[in-house]
C-alpha cells in the first residue's frame, strides 16, 4: 500500500525555490532517508508531507491532503520536528497524560516501559532534561502511539554518538516492523547507513539520486585502487575520485557506464560504497556541472 | 508481496475503530489542561490577589475591630455602602486582575508556541487548529470570568466569617452583617457582570490580541496597539474627531451602561441588571461578528505559521 504519493510537488518562499518537481513514492514497510546539504530543501519535502506548509502540486499522505487534514492525518503520522521541542514548561507525567488524552492510538503503558529504561523522572520538568533525554522522551512517546508513518528530521542533531546510537536501535528493534513506514533525514548519515532501505539525495530543491539500498549495492562500485592500475581504472570513467592514506579511491556509476565488476575487481579492493562517500561523489559533480556552467 | 500487506490492511481496520471511541471533547479537554500548565498564572494571580486582600482585611478587623461595630449600629439604610465598601474593592480588584490576566494571555497565546519552537510538537498531535484556537479564545471569554468569580465568591466569604468573629468578639449582630453582605446575590451580579462586560463586550479586543499573536514575530502588545494609535490619529489629523478612538475605548471598559441600568456598583445588591437590553444592543453582536472574523483568521494564520 502507498504511504507517500508526490508529484511534481514544488514550493517557493519569495523568488527562492525550496523545492522543485519533487517526486516521491513510497510503499509501506520502507525505512528512507533523504540526504541533503543544508538547505536543500529536505525540511521543506517533510513539512509539506506533514502538512506544515502550503505547496504546488499534488501530494497524497495514506490517502489525505496532508495541508487540508493535517488533524485527521496526525491519527496515523507521527513526527519528531527536531530535538528541541517538547516544551519546555511541560512535565514528564504531563507530556504523558496530553498525548493519551489527545491521541487515539497512543499506548501509555508502552511509553511509561520505555522511559523507566531511561533515567528520566516522571516529575521533571523537560527543561531540566538534558538534549539527549528530552530526545529519548520525544521518542518514548512517538513510539507508544501506533502509527503508520513516523518522520523524524534531523531527530539526532546535537546529539552523542552513544545516544545516537540508541536511537536507532530503539527505532528498530521496538518500533518498526513491515506495517510501518519511516522517513528520516540527517547529516550524520554513517548512523543510518544500515538502516534504510530506500535513499534520496536532495540538493537545491531537486532530487539528484533515488534508489533503494539493494539498488546502490548493484549500481554503485567503489574501488580501492593498486598504485599500478590507476591510469587503467581512471580509463573506466570513475564518477569520483578522492585520496585517502595515499591511496586512490574511485567511484563507479555501473548504471551510467556498465562495467564488470570482475574486470574491477582486478584492478583493486571493490565494495559498496558508504552513504557518505556516495554523497559526497554525486554533489561534488554536481557542484563542478554549475560552476563549469557559472565560468 | 501480497500476503503480508493484506494482513496488515486488516490490522489496521480492526485499529480503525479506535479514534471512535475517543470523545470529540477529549482535545477540547486536555488543550485546556494544556493552557493551565503552560500559564499558572491563570489561577496563581487571582488567588494571590484574594489571599493579599484578606489579608488587609484581617488587619483592618484587627485593628479597628469597632468601626465595623459602630457602623452597623447606625442602622441599615445609611451605612450599607460603607459597610460593603471592602467587598467591592474586593471584587474590583478582582475584575481588574482578570483584566490584566486576559490582556497579557491574550497577547502572548499564539505567541509563545512560535517562539519556543513547540508548535512543531503541538501539531504532530490530532488537535486541529480550530479547537487550539477557540480553547485560547475561551480563556478570557469564558472560563477566566467564572474562575475569577469563583475565587471571588470564596474570598467574600472568608471575610464575612472574619466579620462575624470580629462581631461576635465585640458583642455586635452578626444577623445585621449578613443582611448587609447578600454574598449569593453580589456573587451571582459579579459572574453576570464579568461574563457581560469583561468578556462578551470586550470580545472583539480579546480576539484581536490572539490574533496579532499569531502573526506577530514579537512585541505583540505593541503591534496589537499600533493600528488603532495611527487610525486614531489619523482620523484626528484629518477630521479632527476621535470616533475611532472612543469606538475602542468603550469596547474595552464602556459596557457598564449596557449590562445594568444604574450608576450603583456592579455587584451592589441595589444594581439593576438589563440582560436583554445586553442582548439586545447591536453593539453586543457587532462585536462578536468582528471577534468571529478574528478568530478565523487567528485560525487560518496557525495553520500556515511555524516556529519563529
Amino acid at each position: 500500500m502507498t504511504v507517500i504519493e508526490a508529484r511534481s510537488v514544488r514550493k517557493a518562499f519569495g523568488t527562492t525555490i525550496a523545492l522543485d518537481s519533487f517526486n516521491l513514492h513510497l510503499e509501506e514497510g520502507r525505512i528512507l532517508g533523504i540526504i541533503g546539504p543544508n538547505g536543500a530543501g529536505k525540511s521543506t519535502a517533510l513539512n509539506a508531507i506533514l502538512g506544515l506548509t502550503s505547496y504546488e502540486g499534488e501530494l497524497k499522505v495514506l490517502g489525505r491532503d496532508p495541508w487540508m487534514e493535517r488533524d485527521r492525518l496526525m491519527r496515523d503520522v507521527c513526527f519528531i520536528a527536531d530535538v528541541a521541542v517538547l516544551p519546555r514548561w511541560m512535565r514528564v507525567s504531563h507530556a504523558l497524560d496530553y498525548v493519551a488524552g489527545v491521541h487515539p492510538r497512543f499506548d501509555r503503558t508502552k511509553a511509561e516501559a520505555f522511559l523507566a529504561k531511561t533515567s528520566i523522572s516522571k516529575r521533571a520538568k523537560v527543561r531540566e532534561l538534558s538534549k539527549g533525554m528530552v530526545t529519548q522522551l520525544h521518542l518514548a512517546l512517538v513510539m507508544a502511539i501506533d502509527a503508520r508513518l513516523l518522520v523524524l528530521d534531523e531527530p539526532t542533531l546535537g546529539l552523542d554518538i552513544l545516544y545516537r546510537k540508541q536511537f536507532y536501535d530503539s527505532l528498530l528493534n521496538d518500533y518498526f516492523d513491515r506495517s510501518r513506514t519511516i522517513v528520516v533525514t540527517t547529516h550524520q548519515v554513517e548512523d543510518i547507513q544500515h538502516v534504510l532501505t530506500d535513499l534520496m539525495f536532495v540538493d537545491r530543491g531537486h532530487i539528484v539520486l533515488d534508489c533503494s539500498m539493494d539498488d546502490l549495492e548493484s549500481s554503485y562500485v567503489e574501488l580501492i585502487v593498486h598504485p599500478e592500475n590507476i591510469a587503467a581504472a581512471r580509463a573506466l570513467q570513475p564518477i569520483h575520485e578522492r585520496q585517502a592514506l595515499g591511496r586512490n579511491t574511485l567511484l563507479f556509476d555501473l548504471k551510467r557506464h556498465p562495467i564488470d565488476r570482475q574486470q574491477l575487481s582486478t584492478l583493486g579492493e571493490a565494495r559498496t560504497p558508504a552513504i557518505s562517500d556516495l554523497f559526497v561523489a554525486v554533489m561534488g559533480s554536481r557542484s563542478g556541472q554549475t560552476q563549469g556552467a557559472t565560468l | 508481496m501480497n500476503t503480508p500487506s493484506n494482513t496488515v490492511s486488516q490490522e489496521f481496520e480492526t485499529n480503525g475503530s479506535a479514534p471512535a471511541v475517543m470523545a470529540a471533547t477529549q482535545p477540547i479537554y486536555w488543550s485546556l489542561r494544556r493552557e493551565f500548565w503552560e500559564n499558572r498564572y491563570l489561577y496563581i494571580a487571582p488567588l494571590s490577589v484574594a489571599a493579599v486582600f484578606l489579608f488587609g482585611y484581617l488587619i483592618a478587623a484587627i485593628h479597628s475591630p469597632g468601626q465595623l461595630r459602630a457602623l452597623l449600629a447606625l442602622g441599615h439604610a445609611h451605612n450599607h455602602d460603607e459597610v460593603s465598601g471592602p467587598f467591592d474593592i474586593s471584587a474590583a480588584l478582582m475584575m481588574g486582575t482578570a483584566i490584566l490576566m486576559s490582556v497579557f494571555y491574550c497577547a502572548d497565546a499564539l505567541h509563545g508556541e512560535r517562539r519556543d519552537r513547540s508548535i512543531l510538537f503541538w501539531k504532530s498531535l490530532p488537535v486541529s487548529d480550530v479547537t487550539t484556537v477557540l480553547v485560547k479564545a475561551s480563556i478570557p471569554l469564558l472560563i477566566l470570568p467564572v474562575l475569577v468569580s469563583a475565587i471571588t465568591v470564596v474570598m467574600q466569604f472568608l471575610m464575612l466569617l472574619l466579620g462575624s468573629v470580629v462581631m461576635l468578639a465585640t458583642g455586635g449582630s452578626v444577623a445585621t452583617l449578613w443582611a448587609n453582605v447578600p454574598i449569593l446575590q453580589m456573587s451571582l451580579l459579579m459572574l453576570y457582570h464579568v461574563l457581560t462586560a469583561h468578556a462578551l463586550w470586550p470580545a472583539p479586543v480579546y480576539c484581536w490580541l490572539l490574533l496579532v499573536s499569531g502573526w506577530a514575530r514579537r512585541a505583540t502588545l505593541l503591534w496589537a496597539a499600533l493600528p488603532i494609535v495611527a487610525i486614531g490619529g489619523l482620523e484626528k489629523i484629518a477630521f479632527n474627531t476621535s470616533h475611532f478612538a472612543t469606538l475602542v475605548g468603550e469596547r474595552f471598559i464602556g459596557a457598564s451602561a449596557v449590562v445594568a441600568s444604574t450608576d450603583a456598583f456592579p455587584t451592589d445588591p441595589m444594581t439593576r441588571i438589563t440582560p436583554a437590553a445586553f442582548l439586545a444592543s447591536p453593539g453586543l453582536w457587532v462585536g462578536l461578528a468582528i471577534a468571529a472574523v478574528f478568530l478565523a483568521a487567528a485560525v487560518k494564520l496557525r495553520r500556515y505559521q511555524g516556529p519563529i
